[in-house]
Formats: C-alpha cells, structure tokens, sequence
C-alpha cells in the first residue's frame, strides 16, 4: 500500500503540501500504522472476535470519537455486527452487552477502569487471551482515531 | 504486602497484571519468537507476557512504538515524553506516567517540569513551548476531536516545526494506545516496607 493510501492518511485527507511532506519523514510509522491495523483488525487467530466484529467495534470508537469517516470506513466491514457501531445498541441483542460496555468504558473512560471490568469479564468466561485482544483493538482503534484528528488539525492550519 | 500506587510519581512502581501472564514454558513457537527468547535469554516482563496473549499485535507494536518514541529528526527526545505524559495523566495510567517522567527527568537532567506537573496537574507554571506542547497532549487525549485548530495555532506560534508537530500527534497518540493497555491490564504496586 501507498503511503497516502494508508487508512490515517487517506482519511485525513493528507496527499500534497506542508503536511505531507512531513508526514514522508516519517513513512515508516505510517507504514508501520497500517501494520498494526491489520494485526487488530484482521489477525490469523481472532479468538472470540471474528474480523466483522472487530470492525464494528472499531467504527462505534470512531463514531463516539467524533471521526464519522474512520466509522464509515470500518462500518463497510462490519457484516451482520453493524449494528454495533451505533453508538446507541448495548450488545444485548448480540448477547454482546459486556463487551460492549468494556469497550466503551476502556474507550472513552480510560481513568475509571478498575480491576473490577477485567474481573468482570472474567466473569463473563472472557478468556485472559481474548481480554488481551480486545484490549488492544480498543487500544489501537484510539491511537488511530488521534492520528486522523491531529494530522487533520495540521492540515486545517497549513496555510 | 504490596500496595497499589494512586498518586502520580516518577519512582516507578512494579506492574502486576490483572491476569495471567502466557506461561513460557507453554508458550507457542509464535510467541516465544516476538518474545525473542532464547535460551540465554529468560527474562521478559510480565507486561510483555501479558501482551503475548495476542501476539500478531505485539510484533508490530513494539518497532512502531521505538520508531515514534526514539527514531532521529523532528521533535526532541524529552518533547516527545511531555506528549506521553500528557496522555498517562489524562488517562491516569501511573505506571506510564512514572516511566516517562522518569525519562523526561533524565533527559532535562531537571525535574523541574514533571514536579510541576504531578504538584499542580494542568496548572503547572510551564515554559510557552511546554504549555502549549502539554496542552495539545492533554486536549488530544481527553477526546480524538478536544484538540482545537486554536490550540494548533498556538503550537506553530510557539516555534515548532511540522514535523516537530506531526511527532507530538505520534507520541501523544502512541500513549492513548500504551495507556489502555498498561492501566487497564494490571496494577502499579509498591512493596510495603515493614508493614
């Protein structure tokens, strides 16, 4: 894949000028970003979240992120899960609701996680693997969602 | 007896994980190569064997996170752990915060600037260049869309390049990843002396 074709890159928007020329000393983390993209979102062992799942839990971080392209973009390949990405849907339907209430809490409420969620799902006979893999998509998915938002802010003040 | 570390600090605590480690005498011929274990060298941490739960992720997360913390050019090695504290206060992930803060220390040769921010948090009496580089890691961590183009301006009028500025965008976000990873998976813990 293209540098400018990289998933932050082309949802950013960022292809000629000020920034993209910064942004080419550092291909190799843009590369590199992709890599772990598809590591969280299409991984060989996906354990208890198929690659539709993964992705509509991406699009609804990106969604109650406030970066409605990146959630457009993961919502294209969230199959029968799409429901998910609506920030609104709880998961019940899916039998889903304490993922889902992990993801939203280790999201968008980081500082209030507790030992209590991981015990939760524990709980929930999530295994320790699959808390790992969830933790890092949800981890992934916020890393990238500020990448997109900052290096658009760059590209809202070149002048 | 150990004790769990609420309070922001630069001595850096132990890291105990909220759950099971992979074990390396089970561990799979995948893990045990992003490990890089051999056999004159055991000794991994029990975070890096946390991760090794999935370990696809693992392998590309370690050069990504060197390559945005450590690669030359652009924003100066100690600007870069301003953003990554930035990120660990909001986030309140002490383990990171005292990592990186610890490093900032060690790079500034001064302590001035993380006794600052531990004693008054967003408050902290700061240079015009840290404020604002803290300010932007902080916006920026707080929601992917806090940061403002008000608060980019002010990182352009303060001096820094854009490449200075798309590393600050890296390592800030890199923290928003580490962070989630770091204090949703396990504790900050102290051994309590005579207690």
């Amino acid at each position: 894949m293209s540098l400018f074709q990289t998933t932050a890159l082309d949802t950013a928007g960022i292809d000629t000028g000020p920034v993209a020329d910064a942004v080419r000393t550092r291909a190799n983390i843009m590369q590199a970003t992709q890599a772990a993209e598809d590591a969280v979102m299409a991984p060989l062992y996906a354990g208890a979240f198929s690659h539709d799942l993964r992705a509509a839990l991406a699009a609804r971080m990106a969604q109650s992120g406030g970066v409605p392209e990146l959630a457009t973009r993961y919502l294209a390949r969230a199959g029968d899960m799409a429901p998910l990405a609506d920030p609104a849907s709880d998961g019940a339907a899916q039998g889903l609701a304490h993922i889902i209430a992990f993801v939203d809490r280790a999201a968008n409420a980081t500082r209030d996680v507790a030992a209590s969620d991981i015990s939760g799902l524990q709980a929930a006979s999530v295994s320790d693997a699959d808390i790992v893999r969830l933790c890092e998509l949800v981890a992934f998915t916020a890393y990238q969602l500020r990448v997109v938002a900052g290096l658009r802010l760059m590209k809202g003040g070149a002048a | 007896m150990t004790r769990i570390v609420h309070k922001f600090t630069r001595t850096v605590p132990t890291w105990r994980p909220r759950l099971r480690p992979v074990d390396l005498a089970t561990a799979t011929p995948e893990q045990l190569s992003a490990l890089s274990v051999t056999p004159s060298n055991t000794k991994v941490s029990d975070y890096v064997l946390t991760l090794a739960h999935d370990v696809e992720s693992l392998k590309v997360r370690s050069p990504l996170f060197n390559a945005i913390m450590y690669d030359a050019g652009g924003m100066s090695r100690a600007e870069r752990e301003l953003g990554a504290i930035g990120a660990s206060m909001v986030n309140r992930c002490i383990y990171c915060a005292a990592v990186h803060a610890d490093r900032h220390a060690k790079l500034e040769k001064d302590t001035a600037v993380t006794d600052a921010l531990f004693s008054k948090g967003e408050n902290a009496d700061l240079s015009a260049r840290n404020r604002a580089i803290f300010d932007f890691a902080r916006k920026l961590s707080e929601a992917p869309v806090a940061a403002t183009p008000e608060d980019m301006a002010m990182l352009k009028k303060v001096g820094l390049s854009d490449e200075e500025i798309l590393d600050l965008i890296l390592s800030t976000a890199l923290f928003g990843w580490a962070n989630r990873l770091m204090h949703v998976l396990g504790d900050p813990v102290r051994d309590e002396v005579g207690a």
